[in-house]
């Protein structure tokens, strides 16, 4: 019998990702593997992209994975999972493998959206049974906060500085959820962390479909974020509530919002605990602030006709 | 029984890799490796093997396909040339790191830029310190027997590595040649059933891939790469023991043709080879003692080996079709190595010859023999590296 989504079920499940790995201390990552990983009682199989999760989870002679877990390279976390399902298949077709086996990719925003796109986007394509999930902190913390293509507007990171010219990063977030979509995959999605029910739903969801899927998952970095530790929770919660990070999925084609904010909250809000939007509350930046809130506006407004359309 | 058969280098290996019938199979188009994984896309439509391919969206994602299937267990194959090998740089070294038996053909081809799609060496030269095994293939018929005893020497359990099999873009993979297919049930008991190490499907016993090693270990993994590559040559050897058993053919760490009471010789690599040696008969014709090495397993290199077989002679050309700029021929820097530590020694002189498919002449072979008699008969080397055959 499958286990319940409820605390109380899910209570008594072991973690897949064990304890003593070396993530910092309030990361969003390891906690969004773990529901993830608690959100199925399948067998699971899980590669992983290069990148902060990968090199605190392995080191030397330890493993924070109790699940069977492969690491190649930065960019290729969907390829080689790819190349893991496919002998799956193959075995499985001559009966030397009769297991239910699912497979998951992990990668972060940098592997994901910008270096391991391609390969990323030709997994999907060719349809291997497998979700491949990115958990999304808007930057490459692993290296010392670079901008990638996940970096949202404004953004201070160290390749992206606000500096006294340039007030950090002056370009918009790549839209990744709907680029996968645009595969016309069965499933993309994107979730929160804070609102857990809706995160392992998805990925339960996403279980049961035959098929590529996606989910973009929110993962909060208080180091490149310069946020408190014990905001992650907190800091997703206002990032879903202010409709920087709406909670939706795509399910062949028909898009549906799965959370609706009883009350929208300016962007700002989601903002103002992070160090890495401070200049943006100073009043020669006033404009970027506000230009943040109306892509945010636009994009939710948007997320909503689409809804709507189904 | 041998079938006789008219096929061109990529035929005749993808029928070798049809006749193993591989598990996993990744699959990406360039010139001149296409028509092989074409022909093997072909065997799979036609059910003629049950491989899954992998259609991938570039080499990269090739290779790293190709290591996530062969962690998961099973019999993996891909084949490249060019581009396509530089593009999977990165991942050969994850390939041979991770201690996975991918067996993969490479036909040689040149590098941009300019860019030139005919055979010379420097794709798989640049792909050497890889950690892959690297075989060299003089022929069509060297080509399939290599690629199918490559499935013997890298899937060794004291081996456990990939293996790169060496032919000549065109001048083999395109060129017509009459050979011999061993029957495919002769090949699947050669080559025998997969053997497992450490599969991640295996959901009893889960096991961590890639881990991340610092200080503390990263050096004494390296060496333990070393150390698997010491064991090679013997396996290489005991392989060829029983493929001549089978097939009736010989092979070993290289071959030698006129060599035991040569003068001068060259040592050159595939099928410029079969140029040389018709060459060497029309001087051994004229009297010169003239002969040749042809290297066949390239990485890990039989240092003692070749040594040991070139000492007697008095002048030597390593012919290298591959450059490494600013310095030599990536072929004479092994054989100046090899020969470094043996008190009487041939003098030693590098050509490069034939990049981008530029042709191999039996006139050059000739120059450079009558340079290497003048040299064996007291003349002075007046370069050490020259390009031959180059339009001034």
């Amino acid at each position: 019998m499958a286990t319940g989504l409820t605390l109380k079920e899910l209570s008594k499940k072991e973690d897949r990702l064990t304890h003593g790995h070396r993530m910092c201390s309030g990361c969003g990552a390891p906690t969004v593997v773990k529901m993830v990983l608690l959100a199925t009682d399948y067998p699971v199989i899980a590669s992983n992209a290069t990148g902060c999760l990968e090199v605190s989870t392995c080191i030397s002679e330890y493993t924070a994975w109790k699940i069977p877990w492969i690491h190649t390279a930065f960019e290729n976390a969907a390829a080689t999972l790819s190349g893991v399902e496919t002998m799956y298949r193959s075995l499985k077709k001559r009966g030397m493998i009769d297991k239910e086996i699912k497979f998951i990719a992990f990668g972060g925003d940098g592997g994901t959206y910008d270096i391991g796109l391609q390969s990323l986007s030709g997994a999907m394509e060719r349809g291997h049974d497998m979700i491949y999930i990115c958990y999304d902190n808007g930057a490459y913390m692993n290296t010392g906060i670079q901008r990638s293509s996940a970096t949202p507007l404004g953004a201070d990171t160290t390749t992206c500085p606000a500096g006294s010219v340039i007030p950090g990063k002056l370009r918009s977030r790549k839209d990744l959820t709907k680029i996968m979509a645009a595969h016309n995959i069965p499933y993309a999605a994107q979730a929160s962390p804070s609102h857990w029910m809706d995160l392992m739903k998805k990925v339960k969801k996403a279980h049961e479909i035959k098929g590529p899927k996606f989910m973009n998952i929110l993962s909060p970095c208080n180091r490149g974020w310069r946020s408190k530790t014990n905001d992650s929770i907190t800091l997703s919660k206002l990032a879903v509530n202010s409709c920087y990070w709406p909670l939706y999925e795509i399910e062949d084609g028909v898009t549906k919002i799965t959370y609706t904010p009883k009350e929208k909250v300016p962007v700002a809000e989601f903002m103002k605990p992070q160090g890495r939007f401070k200049h943006l509350f100073a009043p020669e930046n006033e404009w970027l602030l506000k230009a943040v809130q109306e892509e945010v506006d636009k994009e939710w407004e948007k997320l909503q006709k689409e809804a709507k359309c189904g | 029984m041998a079938k006789v058969v008219a096929v061109t280098g990529n035929e005749a290996c993808a029928n070798a890799l049809r006749q193993v019938n591989p598990d996993v199979c990744g699959i990406y188009p360039i010139t001149p490796q296409t028509d092989m994984m074409q022909r093997f896309a072909s065997f799979i439509a036609d059910g003629k093997v049950d491989t899954e391919s992998i259609l991938v969206e570039s080499e990269h994602s090739s290779m790293s396909a190709c290591i996530g299937a062969a962690a998961a267990g099973g019999r993996v194959v891909t084949a490249t040339s060019s581009q396509g090998l530089a593009l999977m740089w990165e991942m050969l070294h994850i390939a041979s790191g991770d201690r996975l038996p991918i067996i993969m053909p490479v036909v040689n081809r040149a590098l941009s830029a300019p860019l030139n799609i005919h055979g010379d060496h420097s794709d798989a030269m640049g792909a050497r310190d890889t950690g892959w095994i690297q075989i060299w293939s003089e022929n069509a018929q060297e080509s399939y027997d290599n690629t199918i005893q490559a499935f013997r020497i890298g899937e060794h359990m004291d081996i456990r590595l990939p293996v790169m099999v060496c032919l000549d873009g065109f001048i083999i993979s395109h060129s017509i040649e009459r050979m011999e297919y061993l029957e495919d049930d002769e090949v699947k008991k050669f080559v025998g059933e997969f053997k497992n190490f450490l599969p991640l499907l295996n959901l009893e016993k889960p096991i961590s891939y890639g881990p991340l090693i610092l200080t503390d270990l990263y050096h004494e993994y390296k060496r333990a790469q070393h150390e698997v590559m010491t064991k090679v040559k013997d396996v290489v050897l005991d392989v060829a023991k029983d493929f001549e058993k089978m097939s009736g053919r010989k092979y070993g760490l290289f071959e030698t043709y006129r060599l035991d009471d040569a003068d001068i010789a060259l040592v050159i690599l595939n099928s410029a080879a079969g140029t040389s040696k018709d060459v060497i008969d029309t001087f051994r014709d004229k009297g010169i003692k003239a002969g040749l090495l042809k290297p066949r397993l390239f990485r890990p290199f039989p240092y003692e080996e070749v040594a040991e077989a070139l000492k007697s002679v008095k002048a030597v050309c390593v012919m290298d079709r591959a450059d490494s700029f600013g310095g030599y021929g990536p072929l004479f820097m092994e054989i100046t190595s090899a020969l470094y530590h043996i008190k009487e020694r041939p003098v030693l002189i590098n050509k490069i010859y034939g990049l981008g498919g530029r042709d191999y002449l039996p006139s050059h072979a000739e120059l450079v023999f009558n340079e290497l008699n003048e040299i064996a008969k007291g003349a002075k080397v007046k370069n050490i590296k020259e390009y031959i055959g180059v339009r001034e």
